[in-house]
């Protein structure tokens, strides 16, 4: 691909952040990635803007602010309801080729991971998915993106040099947000959806929202996850309970998974979701490999298992050895007391 | 319809070893597999050609031996397979891989659909399939769990997302990405796996597909790797709690205060 030359290079200047909405509603990955490009812009001597395309979003947008926003570019428009990944493409590199952002940061959820590679493309631009790193040299701006691959086994850092802007997805709770200031005020900047941008699109023809589906798992702090240990879909109910009273998400294993006791949406591992979560707890879960990868790089990992010689027990950082169907019960007991 | 199917030759974790110092898995000496995301795309390729006809080409971007998951492919009822395969086409990141693939998919000519897993277990990108989509300026679908319908010109499909799913129509010719809960992949029947074995499976380079050879590659990636590293290593070391459920309970539980989570 032709490099661009110094001089193209130098007219990109600030971090973008490309805001996540679910059914209208801005997400926390959003004020987290604005923590994390505030820290960028500060050592580049730049501003933090925030792209947010929706319907109705407009007053919102304004609230992005508090967390550390200079600027919000707001895209409010009828047809950017529900997720048109054509229209937000046309959208983006219009506004990419009018205002040359040095740095581009999206969320990597199922959203952001289809609409910012057609980005990426549309623009000959680089783009490095879910880092758990961003760092920006200050000399000549490139952006220095750690990531982990192969299920978390290696630390790769990238950069993209050449090519402007550069890209980056961030997974939920990676990054801290800052606390908000509702005192720091921005600008706003209002853009339009043109009509060539809505030609040639796909067409929703329903939208379903679904507590089911909502298993954010990358999005949970604690996951309380089970395998075939817990005998049936009466063994997830007790996971669920001890869910909710710790405000965490329930994971399973693939084995589970396929003996029907919960759905696919929740399953962690190499076909599943990879987590990163604070505290990953495995009930019943012996540990094959493919899950192993999709959860060995929480910050700690608890197993809860009558045997003790599974993988699971011998990599976590604390192992329960017993019965979980007497454990469990015991704990959603215990700790509405404290 | 004519429907492409793109596969990636992964490394195996099935029998991979855990290191004791880092707790991770060690990576060398892998066999390799074809991508588990992947096995649910060709089996909805070979499905959908199944219910409304034409045929269906698995395509792969990959050193040679990478023609034993093309030959999968074609086990469990591919028609014909492509392996893109030149050292031109090494070091290639996601956004020259998904040009390599989309001029492959324009030499092989009037395809319909592209159908592509999530992702691949090593890279974990989720970038190629939706590349592919731009290079060629066709409509996208990720996330599918469900092909709802087929015509001549559209397919509608059912997209997850974090808070729900929707059903969207796209005009053909499309790719989609797939997720695991799209069906079950079927086993190679023993007539399957002999058809395999006979196929030849063309070999295309650069040439052969049209691609600037700035485009591919090392040369034509705007990404560069400058540095790779372990993961910081996990504490070995594991805390054993044992007693009765009362006292596994309250242990736990002060593991859990212990990170301000209750």
């Amino acid at each position: 691909m032709i490099a661009l030359t110094d001089i193209e290079r130098g007219k990109y200047s600030n971090i973008w952040v490309v805001a996540e909405l679910l059914s209208g509603e801005i997400q926390s990955v959003t004020h987290e990635l604005i923590g994390a490009a505030r820290a960028l812009a500060d050592v580049r001597k730049s501003e933090v803007w925030v792209v947010v395309m929706g319907s109705g979003i407009a007053i919102q947008a304004e609230t992005l602010f508090a967390f550390g926003a200079d600027g919000v570019i707001v895209v409010d428009d009828h047809r950017l309801t529900g997720f048109i990944d054509e229209i937000e493409t046309k959208v983006m590199a219009r506004l990419i080729n009018k205002y040359k952002p040095e740095v581009v940061i999206c969320g990597a959820t199922t959203r952001g991971r289809a609409l910012i590679p057609r980005v990426a493309v549309k623009m000959s631009c680089g783009l490095t998915a879910d880092c758990t790193g961003l760092a920006i040299d200050l000399e000549n701006g490139d952006l220095l993106q750690t990531r982990p691959a192969f299920g978390g086994n290696i630390m790769a850092t990238i950069r993209c040099s050449n090519h402007r802007p550069q890209m980056a997805t961030v997974r939920p709770r990676v990054m801290k947000s800052l606390d908000p200031d509702p005192k720091r005020a921005g600008k706003v900047i209002r853009e339009d959806v043109m009509d060539t941008d809505a030609d040639k699109v796909k067409k929703i023809i329903e939208v379903f929202h679904s507590t089911e589906m909502a298993v954010n798992l990358a999005d949970a702090q604690i996951i309380i996850s089970g395998g075939r240990g817990m005998k049936g879909p009466n063994g997830f109910n007790l996971l669920k309970q001890f869910a909710s009273i710790v405000g965490g998400a329930v994971g399973a294993s693939r084995a589970a998974v396929d003996s029907g006791w919960i759905s696919y949406a929740h399953q962690v591992g190499q076909t599943g979701q990879t987590v990163q979560t604070k505290i990953y707890i495995a009930c019943g879960i012996s540990g094959q490999i493919q899950h192993l990868v999709g959860m060995q790089s929480c910050d700690m990992i608890i197993a809860i298992d009558k045997d003790r010689g599974t993988p699971m027990m011998q990599i976590a950082d604390v192992a329960v050895v017993g019965d979980l169907f007497e454990i469990i019960p015991e704990i959603i007991k215990e700790i509405p007391k404290l | 319809m004519k429907i492409v199917v793109c596969i990636k030759q992964v490394p195996a974790t099935n029998d991979a070893k855990i290191d004791p110092e880092t707790k991770r898995i060690i990576r060398e000496g892998l066999k390799a597999i074809l991508n588990p995301f992947d096995t649910y795309a060709v089996e909805e390729g070979v499905r959908l050609r199944d219910k409304f006809g034409g045929e269906v080409i698995a395509l792969s971007m990959g050193p040679a031996k990478a023609e034993a998951s093309l030959r999968e492919a074609i086990s469990v009822g591919v028609d014909k397979a492509v392996l893109l395969n030149d050292r031109a086409f090494g070091g290639s990141d996601t956004w020259a891989t998904s040009y390599a693939l989309s001029k492959a998919i324009q030499k092989i000519g009037d395809v319909d659909l592209v159908i592509c897993g999530k992702q691949a277990i090593d890279g974990d990108t989720a970038q190629v399939g939706p590349g592919i989509a731009a290079h060629l300026d066709w409509l996208q679908a990720t996330y599918v769990m469900a092909v709802e319908d087929v015509t001549s010109k559209s397919i509608t499909v059912k997209r997850m997302h974090e808070d729900g799913y929707d059903i969207c129509e796209l005009q053909l010719p499309a790719v989609i990405t797939v997720v695991k809960d799209i069906n079950i992949p079927r086993v190679p029947t023993l007539k399957g796996r002999l058809a395999s074995q006979k196929y030849e499976i063309p070999v295309w380079k650069p040439v052969d597909i049209g691609a600037d050879i700035e485009k591919i590659g090392l040369d034509g990636s705007p990404t560069r790797v400058v540095k790779t590293q372990p993961p910081p290593p996990r504490d070995a070391s594991t805390k054993r709690i044992e007693g009765t459920p009362q006292e596994c309970a309250q242990a736990l539980i002060r593991e859990l205060r212990l990170s301000s989570i209750v």
